[in-house]
């Protein structure tokens, strides 16, 4: 029989180490499926977080290089001057590119680096257990919001697209979210655009994607998806940013 | 051939570093060192190199861990608070086994302290200085035309080692002019024995250049079970001890005779051999021992010197409230006294403070 | 005749994969999988190969297979 969908040859076949029902394992696919249909896995180097993500380089078959945490645009930085000809990507969570990292995102952005970011907002600290994030939304409990995000005590989650709209240098940026089979395959779409913006050299795209955190947002799988395209496309609405 | 040309220390490490085939720089403004920025932003792209001025010194390490992840020499400079900043990066590097050049042009301390040269950063650079179990290779010039060659040896170690190596220089160094021989190819490039470069180095099967033809490669620090981390860590531990091994280096002057040896680095160490050279018309029998390497630190030294002489008084000298006076005494193990004088904050101390520091304990 | 294999072993029992099943063809599994998971399996009926199920799993442990 033929086959009509199946894991891409950039992921490797292995059993990954994400809760169920986690955005973490779909948009890596994606990123690998977009590799495979570019034909570009012998010249990518991808940079991968710290964060849930941190081990992404044991699914994904191809270079991969660490990055201190939020560090991961520098890194990237670092690796496509001296190879402007390889294809150079980093994968980041909320926390890495938004708070710990945000000096980082916001410059390499502004510099236009042509590199390309899939930025995966949960609106929470994963990998330490659910603790406030810069994207938490308001009235949101985590562990260190224990009565919800508060405007007054914490802020406001912060808008990334909305953001790095402004900057001349940045060439693409689009949020989607991985809140249903047809969100998904929009994902894909997105991820593609900013991967050829880099092949083209138009600069630094960014890809934000929504993405389930079921365990750390006390939800099951499916309610996860439901809260992610009920409430979070609320204050992250999705669609084209530049 | 051979030029001689009158350059500060600041820019001497500059082009010492575009001769030794650094391919990335990324830095940020700070002085005393901003002389050195300077220069590679107009060298780099000359030579067709990379050269970033980074938002932060957090990005510019980053960015020269990109660099050496692709195998390329890479290179940042900065001066002590900058430094500070840099450890978290200076960790990963040495944890993932990057090669690359720190250059840190010191200053007072500590906290914004001030711009004057100073010497208080010795514990940071060779007791590790970021978290884990780690050493960079430390190498401190005396001169402008030493910085120019430590340089070279500098990224010829640290690729040698896959290892982190830091130039540990002041403001005073970085800032004055000395004249410089430089010359434009290797063969010809004055040095004595230990600036000698690597004839041989080894090639880097690990840097990341995009899987075609071969399979992936990852550059990393992160070991999640408890064996691996170990045993990553055994060899980290492994090459350290080769390094202690095998590259100790110092200068040594007048110490076959000396009962009296003044013990001092970089700028510091030009003050004692001038009060070496007093002390030796008073007839006093004084001696420079000045570590080169202070990472690994040239315990062999004292340890042959204890082994010749039985009376023996150390002077530790440094522009610290005293740090590398430690190694001193570790080195020496109570087996002789080991005395310190220093200054701090931009104080240096003097010919005559060293003079009245010896004399008046007789 | 369209088809649709899950890996048992890899599935983690999220069960994204049975709410998207148009055709209501896969279901959770009584017996637990070595990991301790509740997994799920295709029971077999009316596949169109439409790939929702593979587009939605986080483990990519379902391929899809498709005759025409």
């Amino acid at each position: 029989m033929k086959k009509a969908f199946t894991r891409p040859k950039s992921l490797r076949d292995v059993e990954t180490h994400y809760c169920p029902g986690c955005g973490h394992g779909v948009a890596q696919r994606l990123v690998c499926e977009v590799i495979d249909q570019l034909g570009i896995r012998g010249k990518t180097i991808a940079v991968c977080p710290v964060g849930c993500a941190v081990v992404a380089y044991d699914y994904w078959n191809f270079d991969c290089c660490e990055a201190a945490h939020g560090r991961a645009l520098a890194v990237a930085t670092g690796i496509k001057r001296v190879q402007p000809d390889k294809f150079v990507f980093t994968y980041q969570g909320d926390g890495d590119l938004a708070a710990i990292g945000t000096a980082e995102t916001v410059h390499t952005a502004n510099r236009g680096e042509n590199l390309s970011t899939v930025f995966i907002n949960n609106a929470i600290y994963g990998m330490t257990g659910g603790q406030m994030a810069p994207t938490t939304l308001l009235n949101q409990k985590t562990a260190t919001t224990p009565l919800g995000r508060d405007a007054q005590r914490e802020g406001y989650p912060l808008k990334v697209c909305e953001l790095l709209s402004r900057l001349p240098g940045v060439a693409f940026l689009e949020r989607v979210a991985l809140d249903s089979a047809g969100g998904i395959i929009k994902a894909k779409r997105a991820i593609h655009q900013a991967f050829v913006n880099q092949l083209e050299k138009k600069g630094f795209s960014l890809v934000e994607i929504l993405s389930p955190c079921p365990v750390c947002w006390g939800k099951s799988a499916l309610q996860a998806q439901q809260w992610l395209k009920e409430e979070m496309v609320k204050t992250f609405p999705l669609g084209r940013y530049k | 051939m051979n030029k001689k040309m009158l350059m500060t220390g600041n820019e001497a490490i500059g082009e010492a570093a575009v001769q030794a085939g650094c391919d990335f720089y990324a830095g940020y403004p700070i002085t005393p060192q901003n002389e050195l920025t300077a220069y590679l932003a107009k060298r780099m792209p000359e030579e067709k190199r990379v050269f970033v001025q980074a938002e932060s010194e957090l990005a510019a390490i980053n960015m020269v861990m990109g660099a050496a992840a692709c195998g390329r020499r890479a290179m940042t400079t900065s001066s002590s608070p900058g430094i500070s900043l840099k450890q978290e990066g200076i960790s990963y590097l040495a944890g993932a086994r990057l090669p690359c050049l720190i250059v840190n042009i010191m200053r007072g301390g500590p906290g914004l302290g001030n711009i004057a040269p100073a010497q208080s950063d010795y514990f940071q650079a060779t007791k590790g200085g970021g978290h884990g179990d780690y050493h960079c290779l430390v190498l401190a010039p005396g001169s402008v035309q030493e910085a120019y060659h430590l340089v070279f040896l500098g990224f010829d170690l640290a690729d040698q080692y896959r290892t982190p190596t830091i130039l540990l220089g002041d403001g005073m160094l970085g800032q004055m002019m000395e004249p410089l021989i430089v010359c434009s190819s290797p063969a010809c490039r004055p040095g004595r024995e230990f600036v000698v470069r690597r004839k041989r180095l080894p090639t880097k099967p690990w840097a990341l250049n995009g899987c075609q033809g071969r399979g992936p490669r990852v550059v990393k620090s992160f070991f999640m079970q408890n064996e691996l981390l170990e045993g990553h860590n055994k060899i980290l531990q492994k090459n350290y001890a080769q390094i202690k091994n095998k590259e100790q280096r110092c200068e040594q002057l007048y110490l076959e005779d000396s009962s009296i040896v003044l013990v001092a680095y970089g700028s510091m160490a030009r003050i004692a051999k001038a009060a070496t050279a007093a002390l030796r018309k008073k007839k006093i029998k004084a001696g420079l021992l000045r570590p080169i390497s202070l990472w690994p630190f040239p315990a062999g030294a004292f340890e042959q010197l204890l082994k010749k002489k039985k009376k023996l008084r150390f002077l530790v000298l440094e522009m610290s409230c005293g740090q590398m006076v430690e190694d001193v005494r570790l080195a020496v193990n109570g087996r002789a006294a080991v005395d310190f004088y220093g200054r701090s904050g931009g104080g240096i101390p003097t010919e005559e403070e060293i003079l009245k520091k010896i004399l008046h304990r007789g | 005749m369209a088809e649709t294999k899950i890996n048992r072993e890899r599935c983690k029992g999220c069960q994204l994969c049975v709410a998207v099943c148009p055709q209501g063809l896969i279901v959770l599994d009584k017996s637990l999988n070595k990991r301790g998971a509740q997994p799920v399996y295709f029971k077999g009926g009316k596949c169109t190969a439409c790939g929702l199920c593979f587009q939605v799993c986080p483990e990519c442990c379902i391929e899809v297979f498709n005759n025409e």
